[in-house]
């Protein structure tokens, strides 16, 4: 896919397939075009060229069956904070078509551990409690695929290792395919399976975390991503 | 069109209302206000009833039918901007929700809403002025269905050019409407108007509401024709609305407008 705000040329002749049960992580620096490439997944945005298929399904035609099985959280973007937190979820839980609506969002509660503030006004929740918010809401309804742009950015080592570990965990129980970008490289090298580095909307290497950190000779993520972001690797 | 996700939008709003006493206030208190201030000005002018029959229906019942369709307007248009205040159009739109369910499930809401406001100003009206609205007869209810689908179009409309324009267009929502109240000849006739106003005023359904409505407090008679125009009017106008909203929805996500007017 391609994408152009007016001249600029965000997403170029990017391609990648990704593959059930899944971790992808999408990396690059500020502008590198990672959240364009979310949102066209999501529909949210609409490419300028190329086709983009889920489940074997063209996005442009087939939205609505496909946004029924996927979702996604992100850091900027909220729930509505006049609400509680059983309630917005309850509001999401109906808009995907939950069965057992009430179990599933308990459980969801529990995941997180977001339990004892499910009384709690959106507007009255730590950051950290709102990302976990986001990210309950993102599961409600069991989706196959998960879009997470920045999902432990607001959360404290504690919760954001927590909740590393049990989006593994529901990624090997439910073979959840999961679309990852993060700042944090040591979190990126640790939860994906397989990387695309992106640099000015361009895929410029991709395979496991180790073999994008052989490709730029580094030691780790970390060196990789400076040398990209400083143009010294490109 | 699936009745879970309207039913889902339709719980958002009602969680908001619940609990939010500004938001209460907003249904009830301008109408109350507005109420109160006409009334008094109608009971000191109905002095000089002897020159202006039906003076204290022309004007209450008018007030009240006003605000039926500012509450319709209002309805789509400021929960449209409830959710882009909370940053959650973006969940939404992530959603299978489409965009013509969005637009349905708001109108809706409006409906619940101006339902109530209506209520509440129609008992008032007859606990301080002893006015009763219905004393319009049954002839009232297509008139006030032409007030509530003129409302859904000028919100629709709004809601398009927010879309487009993001939150600087925010002030439309209330705006836009009022637009249309000199030429909708709500508390005078359109023969007051100067000839450009009432030729404009032909294509503004709610005038020929207003017309409509004095027509039957004057002779008694049904005005058929001012409710046929009405009807076509409107019909042409949400169809208009409904695909300038649809459009502009494509070319929001074309720009990745949408993007950024809901983070």
């Amino acid at each position: 896919m391609t994408k152009f705000f007016k001249s600029l040329r965000a997403v170029n002749c990017v391609s990648f397939e990704m593959y059930p049960g899944e971790i992808l992580g999408l990396l690059g620096p500020n502008g590198a075009g990672k959240t364009t490439i979310i949102h066209m997944l999501l529909g949210l945005t609409t490419p300028t060229q190329g086709t983009i298929k889920i489940f074997g399904k063209d996005l442009r035609h087939r939205r609505e069956e496909i946004a029924e099985k996927i979702n996604f959280s992100s850091t900027y973007v909220s729930m509505p904070n006049s609400l509680t937190v059983k309630e917005c979820l309850s509001i999401f839980a109906t808009l995907y078509r939950v069965k057992k609506k009430e179990d599933r969002i308990r459980e969801v509660l529990r995941c997180f551990e977001i339990e004892s503030i499910k009384n709690k006004l959106v507007r009255h929740l730590s950051s950290g409690q709102q990302t976990r918010l986001n990210l309950a809401k993102s599961l409600i309804n069991n989706p196959k695929i998960l879009f997470l742009d920045e999902p432990t950015a607001s959360l404290d080592p504690d919760i954001a290792d927590k909740t590393r570990n049990l989006l593994k965990s529901i990624k090997r129980e439910n073979n959840l395919s999961i679309l990852y970008t993060s700042h944090n490289m040591k979190e990126m090298e640790e939860m994906s399976d397989r990387l695309i580095f992106l640099h000015k909307g361009e895929i410029i290497a991709t395979g496991k975390p180790k073999e994008v950190i052989g490709s730029f000779r580094g030691k780790d993520l970390e060196e990789v991503f400076l040398k990209v972001a400083r143009e010294e690797a490109v | 069109m699936k009745l879970n996700r309207l039913m889902a939008l339709f719980l958002r709003h009602m969680y908001l209302y619940r609990r939010s006493i500004p938001r209460i206030m907003e249904v009830f208190y301008w109408p109350f206000l507005d109420l109160l201030v006409w009334g008094f000005i109608t009971v000191y002018l109905s002095q000089f009833r002897q020159t202006l029959p039906g003076f204290i229906t022309y004007f209450l019942g008018a007030l009240i039918l006003w605000d039926i369709l500012f509450r319709a307007h209002q309805g789509i248009s400021v929960s449209f901007l409830e959710d882009i205040w909370s940053r959650n159009l973006l969940n939404l739109f992530a959603s299978p929700l489409k965009p013509s369910e969005y637009i349905l499930a708001l109108m809706f809401v409006s409906l619940v809403k101006l339902l109530i406001t209506s209520t509440v100003m129609a008992f008032l009206a007859w606990l301080f002025y002893s006015f009763n609205i219905f004393i319009i007869g049954v002839s009232l209810i297509p008139f006030v269905l032409n007030l509530i689908l003129m409302g859904w179009s000028i919100g629709i409309l709004t809601t398009g050019l927010v879309l487009r324009f993001g939150q600087e267009a925010e002030v439309l929502a209330w705006a836009l409407g009022f637009l249309f109240m000199p030429v909708s000849a709500v508390f005078y006739p359109v023969s007051v108007l100067p000839p450009l106003l009432q030729s404009i005023s032909r294509f503004v359904p709610s005038s020929h509401v207003f017309e409509g409505m004095r027509a039957i407090i004057n002779s008694g008679r049904f005005p058929l024709t001012e409710l046929l125009l009405a009807l076509g009017i409107n019909f042409l106008y949400i169809l208009i609305s409904t695909t300038f909203f649809h459009l502009n929805f494509r070319v929001v996500k074309k720009k990745g407008l949408l993007v950024r007017i809901g983070e």
